[in-house]
């Protein structure tokens, strides 16, 4: 069975697409890393992969709040190849300021504002996952997921986060430590397809045990970020 | 009708920057009023209707977390924005967004509001700007509503000036110098003179101003190459010295390490541990830049030192950072006039390495905190940068044909006379009038650059970075065995109007020159407007040996780039030689719980965790050996150790630098800093034969004797290490004249302050010790051998005793590299739970950082010295701590002849020393760290 295709979008300041698309490779994709303005020129690289993942980073330098403009250059060039992308089955993830872009162009609910402590922070989370989210990233995931932060801009808020929490779109939450203050520790959110996911720490920096902080305390294997990708793979196999 | 609009953005919820105002007003001492609030003001200019705004607002305001008003705001409040040409990023994408939205704005401007409650009085409002809010050396503010110049005025552009230097005597050279800032001596504005006269001709003011540039301190090291005289205590010379930079080159060349690919050459050292990966290193400073204008003179040092390294066609990796400043808590009357206080200071220079550093994805991996009160009016800011490359090969070029291209940021009028800047000492006005040399960086315009530069090595011939004295440096040190022909119309400029020697001269950011040979300019051309990346075809590399500068066709610089590179006179100076305490002094009557809980909270032990949250260290996912660690992650580690999950070795980084050792000792100093940053490497399993070293000296001015007599002596001390460790110096920076002139005349230089940087090949990485202790019973090991090292101890320091009053600073261990290779075999064994050196505060407070980090206690039965407080506090070089488990022990002795058993670990939170001294794990936490404890 040949490797599903998987594109890293990526645009001016993103910076984790290599580790994301290492992530992705390690999960059995064939993954490439694609500029939105290559992906303007030509979509083919989008329609022949099942899944994409806007990739973290500090997209145009976070001017003007994160993600906006990286959301307003996806629209523009990319906004009827991604939706169909996403109707015809496509996964597609975005991590961390992928997050942010993916909320500000509306493919997600909420919105993400600045940390309630007001700065930056890098650490380590434990994420919890919701077991009876529709999301298919997450499906089946049991044990929590480990993986560092490093954002500004990541408190997640919304009007009515209990209804989406009933209707299943609640896929992560923080456990423990709640580091930005989202709604309900609230660390990602799908939508109703359960195709799309959002979140905020980087599951692509935990995909080998080594990267674990406590490794030799813990069993890193159970709680390896690589598992969302590997979801994914399989998903996409069929 | 074109006319200005603003748009005026509040958030619905509570700000976090009015919260972070309040806390650092706290902190000062300053009345902030409750209910003070930020907002952003968004300002453009464009012929625009009701539709249009509406399109804007929407597109540029969360309904769901913000609020928004296109009216002119009232009430009391300060806006802040900034001065013309400095970068203002939200105005630029604020054009790229209308672009994209099809709106015609012209022009834009940010700022911010700070609104206050009505009933405040006018000097809190003003103390509140002065101390926190604004910056004037980069922005303006106004009472009310700001209305900044949204475009720069355009003045008329007048031609290069000849400026008559010829038949000038000493007092007038000596006048030209001052008056333009040169910072050139009357030697050699002399040779400069004759030059000219021999060709019958007066300079131009680009001539005049490139040769400052080449040959000021900043870039010519004009105190390292110069000889010396060594004079004894009553003025007699007792000595020659070559330059320290041939002492530094020598020893290098002596050690002949066969990984060194490139030492003292280019923009970085380079050196190849695996066979086909190249890892190229670099440290730099950025000290006074960070002094005016924290933020931005510590993200552009961040920039620059990423650039030397993309200078040597390497990809950036990794980011280091060595901090200097005054005491927290000093006083606000105690701040000099022109100064800003040091918590100031250290928020916007953490700020500004964050921003860089995050933004442009890189991990800021290894570093350290020093404050002293010397530091207060001149921190030092030194940045550092690793790089890889696989099959790397020195670039041959340029060569004749090939063009001079400019890649990167737009020019303007910021960062002039950088380096002239930086030769020079500080006073009270250097704020107002260095203003042009400090700039704010733009991180994406130089992840960028990397983008479109990694991959192209093939298209290019020769690169360089545009740091200090601009295209002057970065074109004239290309063009040093060839020549070059480039015409300065060419540029790409942020704003019209400047004059020849400013484009020049500018050291705008984000900028690279590449020599490129014709036939790969198009396949470069296409590379770059890929990744957005502006490049400019400035001019060519020609093999006539000079230097021409065009400016409209006309040649405004005509050298000979052998007269720019070798024409400068060289120095000869005069020092003494410190003459430090040598005697080894025991400390009596100190309580062990009451002196180590005091170390821990030192400011320069206590825990970095609140700086080292604010930094990006796990992009890359390769950072495996974190700058903070332990159970609850906030215990110091040794040294960074990076390896990529698909690594088979890792890269370790360590740190060494400590002032008040070089107050009381330079020399010792020296030795005592390499052995440091060996000792962190080691520590986390590096290959004790298999390490580079970088060198930054950071002191006051050379010209003072005794200055200089400390940085022979230190540059003695370092390369004696270096060579006792077989560690070669692959490349270094000096930062001299860091002093301050303050209001009462004297003059303040820093301590004298050497970081030594050791870049570490770690061979397996399977055993990688932390400090963190593993396992209750395993026992405790101490290996070296403690001496009476008190001498700029920080037991003196918390104690409260002046460190150079009396003992030794810790003299060189001449069995430190054997045993270092002793213990990396135990490593390699797996004989080794953990490991962590001793350095500051020496055994105790190690050994509490290791309890801290494994949230387990100790018991001990010895401290490896017969005088408990020396045991406990001494400094002593080349020492570690190991947990080994008992049945390992018998082959660690066997490998390690000097090596004490002390104790075991419990389980009991507590540390017990010899003698029943007891001190609660938890109060371990809570100095360590300020907090009480979370989990034990």
């Amino acid at each position: 069975m040949s490797a599903p295709k998987a594109v890293v979008i990526a645009g001016p300041g993103t910076n984790r697409d290599p580790d994301t698309a290492y992530a992705l490779e390690r999960a059995g994709a064939d993954a490439s890393i694609r500029l939105i303005s290559d992906l303007a020129d030509d979509p083919s690289a989008l329609r022949s992969a099942s899944i994409a993942v806007v990739a973290g980073g500090f997209s145009h330098g976070d001017a003007l709040g994160a993600g906006r403009l990286l959301a307003l250059d996806l629209e523009t060039a990319l906004s009827d190849h991604l939706g169909a992308f996403v109707d015809n089955g496509g996964l597609l993830l975005g991590i961390c300021n992928g997050f942010q872009v993916l909320t500000r162009a509306g493919l997600l609910p909420g919105s993400l504002t600045h940390n309630e402590a007001g700065r930056f922070v890098c650490d380590w989370v434990e994420l919890d996952v919701v077991p009876d989210s529709v999301c298919i990233w997450t499906e089946g995931i049991n044990g929590p997921i480990h993986s560092p932060i490093a954002h500004g801009e990541g408190r997640w808020v919304h009007d009515d986060p209990t209804t989406l929490a009933a209707n299943g779109h609640i896929a992560l939450r923080y456990l423990g430590t709640n580091p930005n203050g989202s709604v309900d520790g609230v660390a990602g959110v799908c939508d109703t397809t359960g195709r799309v996911l959002g979140l905020m720490p980087h599951p692509e920096n935990h995909v080998v045990s080594r990267q674990h902080p406590k490794a030799g305390r813990v069993d890193p294997d159970a709680h390896l970020g690589l598992h969302l990708f590997r979801n994914a793979v399989e998903r996409s196999r069929g | 009708m074109v006319q200005d609009y603003r748009l005026t953005i509040r958030s619905t919820s509570p700000d976090p920057r009015a919260e972070a105002i309040h806390r650092t007003a706290g902190h000062l001492g300053l009345i902030c009023p409750v209910g003070l609030a930020v907002a952003d003001v968004l300002h453009l200019r464009g012929d625009l209707t009701n539709e249009h705004l509406e399109i804007l607002a929407n597109a540029l305001v969360d309904s769901r977390t913000q609020t928004s008003s296109w009216a002119i705001p009232e009430g009391t409040a300060v806006e802040v924005c900034a001065l013309p040409g400095v970068t203002d990023a939200a105005a630029a994408a604020l054009l790229h967004l209308s672009a994209v939205l099809d709106i015609p704005v012209s022009a834009a401007a940010s700022g911010r509001r700070y609104e206050f409650p009505a009933d405040t009085g006018p000097d809190v409002v003003a103390t509140l700007i002065h101390r926190l809010l604004s910056n004037p050396v980069v922005e303006t503010w106004s009472y009310g509503t700001a209305q900044p110049s949204l475009e720069i005025e355009t003045l008329p552009v007048s031609p290069a000036t000849t400026i008559d230097i010829t038949n000038l005597d000493a007092d007038e050279l000596e006048a030209l110098s001052r008056e333009r800032g040169l910072a050139l001596d009357v030697e050699e504005l002399q040779v400069i003179a004759a030059h000219f006269a021999e060709l019958g001709r007066e300079p131009t003011d680009v001539e005049l101003e490139t040769l400052a540039q080449t040959w000021s301190e900043h870039c010519a090291h004009k105190t390292f190459r110069a000889t010396i005289d060594l004079l004894d205590g009553n003025g007699l010379v007792v000595d020659h010295r070559e330059p320290l930079l041939d002492t530094l080159r020598r020893c290098t060349e002596d050690i002949a390490a066969p990984f060194v690919r490139s030492a003292f050459d280019g923009n970085a050292g380079v050196v190849e541990f695996d066979q086909g990966i190249t890892i190229a290193l670099k440290a730099e400073t950025h000290n006074h830049p960070s002094a005016i204008e924290p933020f931005g003179g510590a993200n552009t040092g961040v920039g620059g030192v990423i650039r030397d390294v993309l200078g040597m066609a390497h990809r950036p990796t990794a980011i280091t950072d060595i901090l200097c400043f005054g005491p927290d808590d000093l006083p606000l009357d105690q701040v000099p006039d022109g100064a800003l206080h040091p918590s100031r200071i250290a928020d916007g220079v953490i700020d500004g390495v964050a921003d860089y550093g995050n933004k442009i994805g890189l991990p800021t991996v290894a570093g350290a905190v020093v404050r002293h009160p010397a530091y207060t009016t001149n921190p030092l800011v030194f940045a550092g940068c690793i790089g890889t490359s696989r099959n790397w090969q020195q670039q041959r070029g340029p060569h004749p044909g090939d063009r001079t291209v400019l890649l990167g940021g737009r020019t303007g009028r910021d960062g002039i006379r950088g380096a002239t800047f930086s030769s020079l000492t500080m006073d009270a006005t250097t704020g107002s009038v260095a203003g042009a040399s400090v700039q704010i960086g733009n991180p994406i315009t130089e992840k960028l650059l990397i983008d479109a530069l990694i991959g192209a090595e093939h298209l290019y011939s020769a690169i360089t970075d545009c740091g200090a004295g601009g295209l002057s440096s970065a074109v004239g040190e290309m063009a040093e065995d060839v020549g070059a022909d480039v015409e300065l119309d060419r540029v790409p400029l942020k704003y019209a109007g400047l004059e020849a020697w400013e484009i020049w001269l500018s050291e705008a950011q984000e900028r690279m020159v590449v020599a490129v040979p014709a036939e790969s300019m198009t396949e470069l051309e296409q590379r770059c407007r890929r990744h957005g990346v502006e490049m400019t075809d400035i001019g060519h590399f020609t093999g006539d040996g000079r230097l021409i500068v065009r400016h409209g066709g006309t040649p405004v610089v005509d050298i000979s780039t052998r007269f720019l590179h070798d024409g400068r006179p060289r120095r000869h100076l005069m020092a003494t030689v410190p003459n430090p305490n040598r005697v080894d002094t025991e400390r009596a009557g100190v309580d062990p719980s009451v002196a180590l809980l005091a170390l821990l909270a030192h400011p320069n032990l206590n825990s970095r965790e609140p700086i080292l949250r604010r930094y990006d260290h796990e992009i890359g996912g390769a950072t495996l050996g974190r700058p903070i660690i332990g159970i609850e992650r906030d215990a110091p580690a040794d040294a960074a150790l990076l390896a990529a999950p698909a690594d088979s070795t890792g890269i370790a980084i360590g740190i060494g630098v400590n002032p008040l050792h070089g107050l009381a000792d330079p020399e010792r100093m020296g030795w005592s800093v390499v052995d440091e940053a060996i000792r962190n490497v080691v520590a986390v399993g590096a290959d004790p034969d298999r390490i580079a070293l970088l060198d930054n000296f950071s002191f006051g001015d050379p010209r003072r004797l005794a200055t200089l007599g400390d940085l022979v002596a230190a540059v003695d001390g370092c390369t004696q290490a270096a060579r006792s460790f077989s560690a070669p110096f692959v490349s270094g920076k000096d930062s001299l004249n860091n002093e301050y002139t303050g209001p009462d005349g004297h003059r303040h230089a820093v301590p004298p302050t050497l970081v030594i940087t050791a870049v570490a090949h770690v061979p397996d990485l399977t055993h990688r010790p932390t400090p963190t202790l593993q396992a209750p019973d395993n026992l405790i090991v101490l290996t070296g051998t403690t001496g009476i090292h008190f001498g700029g101890s920080h037991l003196d320091e918390v104690l409260g005793q002046p460190s150079d009053a009396h003992g030794s600073v810790p003299a060189p261990d001449a069995n430190a590299p054997a045993r270092y290779r002793a213990l990396h075999a135990c490593i390699r064994a797996g004989l080794v739970q953990a490991c962590h050196d001793l350095a500051e505060g020496g055994l105790a407070v190690a050994l509490a950082e290791m309890c801290i980090a494994g949230r387990l206690g100790v018991s001990l039965s010895a401290l490896g010295h017969d005088d408990a407080i020396t045991g406990l506090f001494s400094e002593s070089c080349g020492r570690h701590l190991i947990e080994v488990s008992s049945e390992h022990l018998a082959q660690v002795r066997a490998l390690i002849p000097e090596s004490t058993v002390l104790g075991r670990v419990t389980a009991e939170p507590v540390m017990q020393l010899p003698g029943g001294t007891q001190i609660e794990l938890a109060a371990l936490v809570t100095a360590h760290t300020g907090r009480g404890v979370q989990s034990v």
